[in-house]
């Protein structure tokens, strides 16, 4: 079977980058003098699942550089080495160098190779405990690497020796004494070594060292080739049930010598006792001695000499197993265990037998019970500190798609419709027979809202992720335009939808500019004004109904009505002297509008005001201007909380149905005749309080057919968008509801008028109006006389 | 198929070449078009109407919560009757992503073709603009115009997409 | 029916990649993110092999796997520690905390699925 490893990357470099973040949190807050022990297993851990998941991955440079992290972070949190700022220095460093191998797999971006083999340096010198910073140990340090299969310097602290020396077992096949001895020179570069000619012809070689099987095989290649040398690992002690001893570097042998009298046993008991820890005991005739030492087998051999013959005498590495047929790629190795690739068994296992293609079963593989008394728990107070790890740092969030969130965000829409729906076809039933249904549906209806907040908070984001970027880029411009300015925000807290807080940036930055430049004044100009030389500029969030509005205000010079109304003419905009204020100032957002005396490289092109007003339309908002001349001006956006959701008015068309916006909604009406007047020209007006307002038939708009083409016989709906109104004549409401919104433009494309599409309850498609171009359209349409 | 067969065993590369065709009818003409970009073959259920556009778009559907297009092949290209029924049939289509669903006449096989197997365009009329036929292709006496439908689909002709000026 | 495995390791990629991966090899797959969540499963199901990572917050693979010996019905169920240290000194500590064997990592799902069917067939 063949998986694909690739599919799991993305976890894992999510994960990396959420362990590496949370190690450098714990680093900067550690305390030299007494670090958490806590802090230290939970960096330990860190580096040690990352080691886990590269490795697995196949991202070597990431597990190389983990491992010798992990091996130094080990020593630090067993208390074998004290920590020092030096190593947290160099932590960090690793750190950053893992992020950026972590990016160099996620996005193909190059990494630093030099960087990358100098912190693993530093790591290395520091579990070996050498300072890291001295030029003459750059210096060694590269000498070392020109000859890296020079002896490993016998200064080094014990501790970090043992934990890596490995005892192998190299067979190699027939070799001539000539080769062996060459071979037993080169292995001898790399730690203890001694060779024994088989009776096979082969040659097995015993060798102590910290080098990896790698390292052995390319020595050993100049000599022999690969394929003729078998490397077994051989435990360096750890018997069954044995003491575990390899961390002191100690190795265990079983003395086999024919059977002694009790008195000779004791005689090279206590010998063999002052190389080390030995118990005796008795088997088929012959007496062993299991024997634990730092010694070599030649002293052994010297000991056991005074007492027994050394023709009879059998010294053997560990316990050996006495039978035992391995199964397939299953050994028996010389510690008793079953070791394969890998892997292994303490015991055979055997599959159950009503295993389809059960493996043979191997026969019992008992390791010598000979063995002296197991002392398991040699070290009591390490394993105890092992067990007593209590809950690290948490993990406080959790990473997911956005696509996710998105998908959940929409069930949940389509589950507040299903309950909208619900509630209003039980609204219909007498309340009286049905009170517990009621109450029942009551209840639904505040966990559906209940669940809807708590669904669309998590694509939520404060302000500050936009307000935080203005401080310095006020400053700047406010120094390069020689103007003292002094910035406030308010409502950072205020939360917006993810997908919103980015797309508001430019227009915010845009309103920001405006104002620095053409709003607030120049010192001397303030002075003059009596205002005080420092101008203020405020931007502020804010919750309102449904809405978020976020406001640029400054206290400059405001917006001059007379001039903006004098650059309209001049540019052929459609004005008059006695528009209202709000309508005065929506004029700037016209496209190539500008009333700056002066443009300046910062603004006043007349590129901008229109492009903000077409991003925050784009956004579901609209922006509205206050300004009053000498005191200031206010842009207010005012957006819709998310993007996902709309609340709605249905209503219906011929056999279609449509969705408007209900912020959009002033009012509906039933139009008397007499409120409707025909103006040349201009199609239709309706009279509404005082106010004389364009009547938009959307069946004439789409050229949609319907039974009601009378005003009279259908209802208006009252529409307002930047600034205009208009009545928008359908056949009639359907109802009032939160709808999905569903872009129409995934697999069809924009129509002028409709903003989006919505399924209904019934599972059928309903088109959201898209209500500023309606009221665009319909002025077209009136002015063409389309419509009559 | 004893042609395709037999063609099939003159090359040793034509095994791995072979395409697989659905082909389909439309007015008097039988269509092919590559099986890889179909999604799902369903019946005609009713549309929702999009106001000025024309008519053989017939509007959109909710697929499964997705809004997809309908467009009438039958309208586009003014062949045969257009009726809608129990019988008539939508190739929902997947392309590149965009979901687009196109009615037919009636879908008629899935059929494996070599390349040897299919023939340049001549200059014959078919209703579809031979810019979108990437070849005919004869199999029992019978003919099929394969179709781009990628690039039909995608072409300004069909006025599903965007058109990049649009804002 | 199935044969049922519990994977307990704190690093989500690789209890993805193990848990795929016995899943494709038509076993199921109960995971769990620490010692602690391993040993709360392995109360509410008793699985047919245990395959536990060693260093682990919260409860660590040794400390679960003598929690579960200490368990009657995990007395004679296999337990393989997948861990990084191949070293002698933990095998030995897995030995005495009552594990079958170990699996060094890193493995590719080949192996681990050939080890898996080793023990439970």
């Amino acid at each position: 079977m063949s998986i694909d490893m690739s599919q799991f990357y993305q976890a894992f470099f999510d994960e990396a980058e959420e362990l590496l973040a949370e190690a450098e949190h714990l680093l900067l807050a550690l305390d030299l003098d007494n670090p958490d022990s806590e802090d230290l297993n939970a960096i330990f851990r860190a580096a040690h699942s990352i080691k886990g998941g590269a490795a697995t991955f196949g991202m070597t440079d990431m597990a190389e550089i983990t491992h010798v992290l992990e091996n130094l972070l080990d020593k630090i949190r067993k208390n074998e080495m004290a920590l020092t700022g030096e190593h947290v220095d160099t932590f960090l460093e690793a750190k950053d160098v893992l992020n950026s191998q972590l990016e160099g797999h996620r996005s193909g971006a190059d990494v630093d190779r030099d960087v990358q083999e100098e912190v693993k340096r530093k790591l290395k010198a520091l579990s070996e405990g050498k300072p890291v910073s001295a030029a003459a140990e750059m210096a060694a340090a590269a000498a070392s690497a020109a000859a890296p299969a020079a002896p490993k310097p016998a200064v080094v602290a014990p501790a970090a020796v043992v934990d890596k020396m490995r005892h192998y077992n190299i067979d190699v096949k027939a070799l001539s004494e000539k080769d062996t001895a060459n071979l037993e020179g080169e292995l001898g570069l790399l730690g203890d070594v001694s060779s024994k000619r088989l009776d096979n012809g082969h040659v097995a070689f015993s060798l102590k060292t910290e080098d990896s099987e790698d390292d052995i095989i390319s020595i050993c290649a100049f000599i022999v080739e690969p394929e003729d040398i078998k490397i077994t690992l051989q435990s360096a002690a750890a018997a069954p049930g044995a003491a575990a001893a390899p961390a002191d570097g100690k190795q265990r042998y079983n003395i086999e010598v024919p059977e002694l009298s009790d008195k000779d046993a004791e005689n090279l008991k206590s010998e063999l006792a002052l190389l080390g820890d030995v118990s005796i005991s008795k088997a088929g005739g012959k007496t062993i001695f299991a024997l634990t030492t730092e010694d070599s087998k030649d002293s052994i051999e010297s000991i056991c000499s005074f007492v027994v013959d050394l023709e009879t005498l059998v010294i053997k590495d560990a316990p050996s197993a006495s039978a035992a047929a391995p199964a397939e790629d299953l050994a028996v190795a010389s510690n008793g265990f079953i070791e394969g690739d890998g892997f292994g068994f303490f015991e055979p296992i055997t599959p159950p037998p009503a295993a389809p293609a059960a493996e043979p079963e191997p026969e019992p593989a008992k390791p010598v019970e000979a063995a002296p008394a197991p002392v398991i728990e040699k070290k009591p107070a390490a394993a105890k500190k092992e067990v007593e790890k209590a809950a690290a740092v948490e993990t406080t969030s959790i990473r997911v798609g956005v696509e996710k969130v998105d998908q959940l965000i929409n069930l949940v829409g389509e589950l507040v419709i299903t309950q909208a729906m619900l509630e209003e076809r039980i609204s219909k039933l007498d309340p009286v027979t049905h009170e517990d249904l009621l109450n029942s549906l009551g209840q639904l209806t505040r966990n559906t809202r209940d669940l809807q907040e708590s669904v669309m908070s998590i694509r939520m984001m404060p302000m500050d992720y936009v307000f935080s970027r203005f401080p310095r880029m006020v400053r700047d411009l406010a120094t390069r335009l020689g103007k003292k300015v002094e910035f406030v925000t308010s409502g950072a807290a205020t939360e917006l939808d993810k997908g919103l807080i980015e797309r508001i940036v430019d227009p915010l930055t845009h309103l920001v500019r405006n104002s620095i430049d053409h709003g607030i004044e120049v010192p001397d100009v303030r002075h003059q004004s009596g205002k005080n030389e420092t101008g203020r500029l405020s931007l502020s969030a804010s919750n309102r109904g449904g809405n978020i509005v976020i406001e640029v205000t400054d206290d400059g010079a405001g917006l001059n009505r007379e001039r903006i109304l004098s650059k309209a003419k001049q540019s052929g905009l459609p004005v008059s002297d006695t528009m209202p204020d709000s309508d005065v100032w929506q004029l700037i957002f016209a496209p190539g509008f500008s009333t700056a005396e002066q443009v300046t490289d910062v603004s006043g092109r007349g590129v901008g005001m229109d492009v903000v007003k077409r991003n925050v339309s784009a956004m579901g908002g609209v922006i509205d201007i206050r300004s009053a001349l000498g005191y200031g001006t206010t842009m207010s956006i005012s957006l819709p909380l998310t993007l996902a959701i709309l609340d709605g008015m249905s209503v219906s068309l011929g056999d279609n149905m449509y969705v408007v916006p209900l912020n959009l909604i002033v009012e509906t009406m039933q139009p008397q005749a007499t409120d409707i007047k025909t103006v040349t020209g201009a199609g239709f007006m309706v009279h509404v309080r005082g106010e004389y307002l364009p009547i938009i038939p959307l069946y004439s708009l789409f050229n949609q057919p319907t039974q009601i083409t009378n005003p009279v016989d259908g209802v208006l709906v009252i529409i307002e968008a930047e600034g205009k109104k208009a009545a928008l004549f359908v056949d009639g409401l359907v109802g009032q509801q939160q709808v999905v919104i569903k872009s129409l433009e995934t697999n069809y494309r924009k129509v002028p008028g409709v903003s989006g599409a919505t399924i209904m309850g019934d599972g059928s498609v309903a088109l959201i109006l898209d209500v500023p171009t309606i009221i665009k359209m319909g002025q077209n349409n009136n002015s063409e006389g389309v419509y009559q | 198929m004893s042609s395709i067969t037999e063609s099939g065993n003159n090359t040793n590369d034509g095994v791995t070449n072979a395409k697989e065709f659905l082909t389909f009818v439309l007015g008097n003409e039988e269509y092919g078009l590559e099986i890889l970009k179909v999604q799902e073959i369903r019946g005609y259920d009713a549309v929702t109407k999009i106001a000025n556009t024309p008519e053989f778009i017939k509007g959109v559907v909710n697929l499964r919560g997705r809004i997809v297009p309908i467009v009438d092949l039958r309208i586009k290209f003014n062949l045969g009757k257009v009726e809608y029924n129990e019988f008539t049939v939508v190739i929902i289509l997947n392309l590149n992503g965009r979901i687009v669903g196109m009615v037919v006449d009636g879908v008629s096989d899935v059929m494996s073709l070599q390349p040897n197997q299919i023939r340049a365009v001549p200059d014959i009329v078919a209703s579809i603009d031979t810019k979108y036929i990437v070849g005919l292709a004869s199999v029992e006496e019978k003919m099929f115009i394969l179709v781009d439908i990628e690039q039909l689909m995608s072409s300004t002709d069909m006025e599903l997409m965007d058109s990049v000026a649009m804002h | 029916m199935a044969k049922t495995i519990l994977a307990v390791d704190d690093s989500g990629s690789l209890r993805q990649m193990v848990a795929f991966s016995l899943t494709a090899a038509g076993y199921q797959v109960v995971q769990a993110v620490d010692g602690q969540d391993g040993l709360n499963k392995a109360r509410d199901q008793v699985v047919d092999l245990v395959l536990t990572d060693q260093n682990m917050p919260n409860m660590d693979g040794l400390t679960l796997i003598k929690s579960l010996r200490g368990m009657s019905s995990y007395q004679k169920v296999p337990i393989l520690m997948l861990t990084t240290e191949s070293s002698d000194e933990m095998k030995a500590k897995g030995r005495a905390a009552g594990a079958n064997g170990w699996l060094v990592k890193p493995f590719d799902p080949k192996r681990l699925i050939d080890v898996v069917q080793k023990v439970i067939g």
